[in-house]
């Protein structure tokens, strides 16, 4: 029994950071068109995490790429790799995951009818687990980095791998993870080192403690999240369960992060200018695609008390 | 990052399960805990039982009566205990504050006097931390010591002393030297229950128990050599056991709940059938319960891989006993008109619930702690 990182896996996790805080700061052109940088990602290994060394991967697993994901959260990264390493990878066969790892191919899924980034990526994984074109109309959402589209869909060629929900959940809860701990850290700095009444407002225990709160919330999320990425890694017969239980969890954990900290930033948090709206509408629109976590706690209920309501 | 039990860990859970089906008698299971478990010898026989089968101080030296376990023989141990539904040591203190604190400060004479005494439970220890005057603020303890040859003269009060009224031994805090600074006059002492002097009135508390008691000390003399560290560094070792109370007790609290969780459960699955928000009720009570038990996995890993607890590990009691209030909430509410019937188990379980947020550091002074030493915050004091 062993629930920490290895080596490698904490220096994967510090690259990541390194890269992607000199790439995606906070301090960008936000209403701008943000480059998605995939032939990095790609040229990093990043896309081809889990796939197979023979197709060209790293050959390694969902528990390095939900590392990954942590971090794409954390600094907001705006392209699809959610969609392709998250939503899609495990339909492909070896051609197409090749594809993907070479950076060739972006992919995305549909999600209860939803489409994220429909506009932006190649592919995508339909609802019946077969490829389609990237087709159809784009929708804004809450969050302008992340358009939604609707599928148009042909007869699309059956894919090998089938959906895999519980892996698309954790991904997406391993980001609200990184968006939850950024805006702690914002949190604690402004507190830190905001001065009213002579004082920084970290002194105040209405203000700190919304802040314990919060840290309390992103390592309880975090714990859900890893359990979830192992399972779902491990092919544990826990994986659906635990990736519920993590998106549910988490997805309200970065949400209600944002608010706390939009709260203790005052003023200054609640403006277009401040980066943290960016960070409170990703962790909303987390939390509102696919499954809301009030479903989801009803598949946790379903599973652990062994009974499917009649609605 | 593995999950599952290595060959040793599988085999250790193993070897536990059967001994547990064969020393636990099918009525012992699933007591309610408190102060109800000191009522009669079994207690003690149970817990000395444990020591015989070289499963209570498992990852203390074996030199002192441990087995020398690595933590997560510990872990398996609350698991499978938790799921026995096996009473708890009755050596709760003593194993989990004063044993650990005589480990890291004591003499190697307090150690061989006292440590595998703790663990076969012939000695009950108790903890006189908290006085009148001085609750949150523990620096502010007024209970004097005043040095005279080779014993010290002990004279005040202590207050929310946990099984003092069974106790052999207590570990307090004291002031001993009034001029001193705020942090340097605090002198830390190992005192004898039963030495003329102590006093102990039990207090009845909401549950109508009377689990914890008032100490008094009346020229209490305690022999010098029963000192732990420095006279004046009392403040420094009282961490030590504040660090083991609300630290490495986590897998203890999780098992606890997890026992907890699976009696709501079996009671759900009685009584609630389409009641949705009921049922996502129960499902936010397993997910945290989840939470909290991969988060202690987190911290031990941390732990064995640093031989330092991570700073995960501060949010666990917080966390834990806001559920646990949730929880036996939830479950006498479930229960309908009958969870108001006294003496019921969940009525005492929420009942008992209200102190977990106040014992070993309440609520908001854990916050501080998180704040201030995990998130860098300023001192708000
Ligand atoms: C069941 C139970 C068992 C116990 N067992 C033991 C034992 O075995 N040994 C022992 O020594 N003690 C024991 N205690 C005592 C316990 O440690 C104290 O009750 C606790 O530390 C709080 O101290 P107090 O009761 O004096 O409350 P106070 O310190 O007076 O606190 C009152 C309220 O003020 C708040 N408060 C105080 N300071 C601050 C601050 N700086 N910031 C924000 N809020 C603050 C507290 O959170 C609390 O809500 C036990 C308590 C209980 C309930």
């Amino acid at each position: 029994m062993d629930f920490a990182f290895t080596d490698e896996q904490v220096e994967l996790k510090r690259q990541a950071r390194a890269w992607l805080s000199e790439r995606y700061p906070l301090e960008r052109d936000w209403d701008g068109v943000q480059d998605y940088r995939w032939a990095e990602l790609a040229e990093l290994g990043w896309l081809g995490v889990s796939v197979a060394e023979e197709d060209g991967g790293v050959g390694l697993g969902f528990v390095e790429e939900v590392i990954l994901l942590e971090e794409l959260g954390y600094a907001l990264y705006p392209g699809p790799y959610l969609a392709t390493v998250g939503f899609a990878l495990a339909a492909l066969g070896p051609a197409d995951r090749a594809a993907v790892a070479a950076g060739r191919v972006k992919w995305s899924a549909e999600v209860n009818g939803l489409t994220p980034w429909l506009g932006s990526v190649d592919k995508v994984v339909d609802m019946d687990g077969s490829a389609q074109d990237a087709r159809g109309e784009e929708l804004p959402t809450v969050d302008p980095s992340r358009p939604v589209g609707r599928l148009e869909r042909t007869n699309g060629t059956p894919l090998p791998g089938g959906r895999d929900i519980p892996r698309a959940r954790t991904a997406m809860a391993a980001e609200a993870v990184g968006i939850a701990q950024r805006v702690l850290e914002l949190g604690i700095e402004h507190a830190t080192t905001r001065k009213q009444f002579g004082k920084p407002i970290g002194v105040y225990q209405a203000v700190s403690h919304q802040l314990a709160n919060t840290y309390a919330d992103v390592e309880l999320a975090r714990s859900l999240v890893y359990w979830a990425a192992w399972c779902v890694a491990e092919n544990d017969e826990q994986a659906p369960v635990a990736a519920a239980a993590a998106k549910a969890f988490a997805a309200e954990a970065a949400v209600a992060a944002c608010e706390r900290s939009i709260q203790v930033h005052g003023g200054t948090g609640f403006t277009w200018e401040h980066p943290l709206h960016r960070f409170y509408k990703r962790a909303l629109w987390l939390e509102g695609l696919g499954s809301r976590p009030s479903e989801l706690r009803g598949e946790v209920a379903d599973a652990v008390l062994g009974v499917t309501v009649q609605v | 990052m593995d999950l599952r039990d290595t060959p040793e860990e599988a085999a250790f859970r193993a070897e536990l399960r059967t001994w547990l089906d064969t020393n636990l008698p099918e009525k012992r299971r699933g007591g309610r805990g408190g102060a109800e478990r000191f009522g009669e010898a079994f207690g003690r026989e149970w817990s000395r039982l444990l020591y015989e089968g070289g499963y209570a101080g498992l990852t203390w030296p074996k030199e002192y009566g441990g087995a020398g376990a690595p933590y997560s023989f510990q872990a398996i141990f609350y698991e499978e205990m938790a799921r026995a539904q096996a009473p708890a040591h009755v050596g709760v203190i003593g194993l989990g504050m004063a044993g650990p604190t005589i480990m890291a400060h004591g003499t190697e004479e307090q150690k061989q006097a006292h440590l595998a005494k703790i663990l076969s439970a012939e000695e009950i220890w108790c903890q006189g931390f908290s006085e009148p005057d001085a609750g949150s603020d523990l620096a502010a303890a007024r209970t004097r010591a005043e040095r005279r040859g080779d014993v010290y003269v002990v004279n005040g009060q202590k207050v929310w002393s946990s099984f003092a009224h069974i106790a052999d031994f207590c570990i307090i805090v004291t002031q001993s030297d009034p001029d001193a600074p705020r942090y340097q006059n605090l002198t830390y002492l190992i005192v004898d229950m039963h030495a003329p002097g102590v006093e102990v009135r039990p207090l009845r508390q909401i549950t109508g128990e009377a689990e914890f008691n008032e100490i008094f000390f009346n020229d209490v003399e305690v022999p010098v050599s029963n000192r732990l560290g420095d006279e004046g560094q009392g403040w420094q070792v009282a961490m030590t056991t504040l660090l083991h109370e609300r630290g490495t007790l986590g897998f203890a609290l999780t098992a606890a709940l997890e026992a907890s969780v699976d009696k709501l459960i079996g009671v759900a699955r009685e009584r609630v059938n389409g009641d949705q928000g009921t049922r996502e009720r129960i499902a936010t009570e397993w997910i945290e319960l989840q939470a909290l038990r991969y988060t202690n996995y987190r911290a031990l890993g941390t732990l064995q891989r640093t031989g330092i607890p991570g700073p995960e590990g501060s949010a666990i009691k917080l966390r834990w006993s806001e559920q646990n209030q949730r929880l036996t909430k939830l479950g006498r509410e479930l229960l309908g008109p009958e969870g108001i019937l006294d003496d019921g188990w969940w009525h005492h379980q929420q009942l008992r619930s209200r102190g977990n947020t106040i014992e070993a550091g309440t609520s908001e002074v854990l916050r501080n702690i998180v704040a201030e030493r995990v998130l860098g915050l300023p001192k708000s004091r």
